[in-house]
């Protein structure tokens, strides 16, 4: 008895409203974690630096 | 260019290329007669000359460790011509085909020239030729800036290109003899499939090994959107490409799937290949450019993270919303279609994130026409993504579907938004690579700008037209209860509008032209002022009407 129809239907239609809930909260928090802020404000800030050069 | 890879680079060249030249050969001999065999002399018939050209570079002086200060930026130049190259040949062939529907005689009563043969070709052109090449172009230029550190060798962005090429090479020719696999953006075969496998594996691998030696210990969000185009197109394409040839010198092969699952299959690759091929790499490009020509940052860094993932987790489960009203179980359709709906969040996170850069530099967006290539991309994105969320929705769909409104969706989306923020991008970074001061002339760009953004809208309004038309007279009932047209009847009613739409794509195409020039003569005249340090070479905006100096004046 192998992954029939009905298991993958039932899997989606249970576990895969959670997971996808879940993988959504985590990206919120992530995002929006306070502390995370000046680290991402900086990446922003980073790429407009006026250098042409990599760094070794 | 021999001369920029060193002498093991030049060797593994010559070696790669014999063993293609090989395989070419191998082709040809036992597809004899069979399209695979014209495709073995192609491939030998590209591949003999590079060899010789490699050999002819070969002694060389090998390039010096100061290369390594410095980007490797030459395969982006050559990603960017050959993406010029093929949009002008594929706009060109789009607007045939346009004129094709409104006089069939242009046809001219060949088999190769037939609807069917060059609608692939013009598709494959535009969003393969023009689009990879774009993207495989500013992808390696994004990388080594925001990443600072130079690419890891010379030889495999080659690969990449040469093979990407040699691939819609073979695609576009392949139709023109009616090798398909009727699979739509997904009509290369067997052979070609492989083919792209490899060089696809080698691009992720040239991403992941120049972050694996990044400086910038973040990684910027263009290249989250870069790696998820070609990881999640090298998905799509392997699962939807699975077949079994007829013998190993036949063209034809034979999905691993049939009936509703094939269709299942085909629109869940068809749909992420809008997802991640035409959106996800040039949100990429986006999320890049538009915050250099605007000088500032981009509005949202935060939101930029969760639209992307809402982009990636959402975009996988909506391509069942091509199969309303099908064989498909109707709880499949309506997950595709309230994923679709659901994706509009993050589409419209991205088109204002970019809107809302440009908030308080107007002014720029006013004279500098590249910078309003971006920003009328965006607008398009927000309008295409809702307009693209509406159609998912069935009832709806019922009366989009197989009419033109599809078609003007799909060109709102190609014309407005992908090729727009591409040509944005390369006016951005041709300046830029080619350490000029400006473009050549900046009211040619302005006048292709202007000539983009009509002919999208002219040809937009006629498909919004031409389609909803059809789609009310298919439905339409007389009192005795069958349907009141004939399909001639809306074909009749169609004409007009097809007149419109081909003359918005001769627009669009002239366009391209006069872009094309642009360039080229950017590149050909040399530059006003040797710049002697790379730190100042990031180009300043220019506005529109001050073109560069011309040699003489």
């Amino acid at each position: 008895m192998g992954v029939d129809h009905d298991t993958i239907v039932g899997l989606s239609k249970s576990f895969g409203l959670f997971y996808l809930i879940a993988l959504s909260a985590a990206v919120m928090i992530y995002a929006y974690w306070p502390s995370n802020k000046k680290h991402f404000d900086n990446a922003a800030k980073t790429i407009l630096r006026d250098e042409d050069k990599p760094w070794r | 260019m021999i001369s920029t890879l060193t002498k093991g680079e030049r060797e593994l060249a010559i070696v790669i290329l014999g063993i293609l030249a090989c395989v070419g050969l191998a082709m040809a001999a036992a597809g004899r007669a069979d399209p695979l065999g014209a495709h073995g002399w192609l491939i030998i018939a590209l591949c003999v000359p590079m060899i010789f050209f490699v050999i002819a570079g070969y002694y060389t002086p090998q390039p010096a460790e100061e290369r390594l200060s410095q980007y490797y930026d030459d395969p982006s130049k050559a990603g960017i011509i050959a993406a010029m190259v093929w949009v002008v040949f594929g706009l060109f062939v789009g607007d045939w085909v346009a004129w094709q529907l409104v006089y069939p005689d242009l046809t001219f009563d060949a088999a190769w020239s037939s609807f069917g043969r060059i609608r692939p070709v013009h598709t494959t052109s535009v969003i393969f030729g023009f689009g990879g090449n774009a993207l495989i172009a500013t992808s390696l230029h994004v990388l080594q800036r925001t990443s600072r550190a130079r690419l890891p060798d010379q030889l495999s962005p080659w690969f990449v290109l040469v093979g990407y090429n040699l691939f819609c090479l073979i695609a576009v020719t392949g139709y023109l003899m009616g090798v398909t696999q009727s699979k739509e953006y997904a009509e290369p075969e067997w052979y070609a499939d492989i083919w792209l496998v490899i060089v696809w594996v080698v691009y992720f691998l040239i991403y992941l090994r120049t972050l694996a030696r990044r400086k910038e210990p973040h990684i910027y969000v263009a290249n989250w959107y870069y790696m998820a185009f070609i990881l999640v197109v090298a998905v799509l394409h392997i699962v939807n490409n699975i077949a079994v040839p007829v013998s190993f010198g036949h063209a034809k092969s034979y999905s691993l799937f049939s009936g509703v699952q094939d269709a299942m299959t085909q629109w869940w690759y068809g749909h992420n290949a809008v997802a991640f091929f035409l959106t996800s790499g040039f949100l990429g490009m986006m999320y890049y450019y538009l915050p250099m020509r605007a000088g500032r940052p981009i509005f949202s860094y935060r939101m930029s993270i969760i639209s992307f993932w809402g982009i990636t987790f959402m975009y996988m489960w909506v391509g069942s919303h091509h199969l309303h009203y099908t064989a498909l179980p109707q709880w499949v359709q309506t997950l595709g279609m309230t994923f679709s709906l659901m994706l509009l969040v993050p589409s419209w996170a991205s088109a204002g994130n970019a809107l809302l850069t440009l908030n308080g530099a107007w002014h720029k967006v006013r004279d500098d026409a590249t910078l309003r290539f971006m920003m009328v991309a965006a607008v398009f994105y927000g309008l295409t993504t809702f307009e693209g969320s509406f159609m998912a929705i069935r009832p709806v769909n019922a009366l989009s579907h197989y009419t033109d409104w599809t078609i003007g969706h799909v060109h709102a989306g190609a014309l407005g938004w992908v090729a727009l923020i591409t040509f944005g991008s390369i006016y951005a970074v041709v300046p830029w690579l080619w350490k000029r001061e400006a473009m050549y002339s900046g009211r040619l760009v302005e006048l292709h700008f202007w000539l983009a953004l009509s002919g999208t809208i002219i040809y937009v309004f006629a498909m919004w037209n031409s389609g909803i038309i059809q789609g009310l007279m298919w439905r339409t009932y007389n009192e005795s209860g069958t349907l009141a047209y004939s399909f001639l009847d809306s074909l009749v009613a169609m004409h007009p509008y097809y007149i419109a739409r081909a003359t918005g794509g001769l627009l669009f195409f002239l366009g391209a032209v006069v872009g094309f020039y642009n360039i080229w003569m950017t590149i050909r005249t040399a530059p006003a002022a040797q710049v002697s340090d790379v730190r100042t070479d990031i180009p300043v905006p220019a506005s529109a009407g001050t073109p560069a100096l011309q040699p003489g004046e």
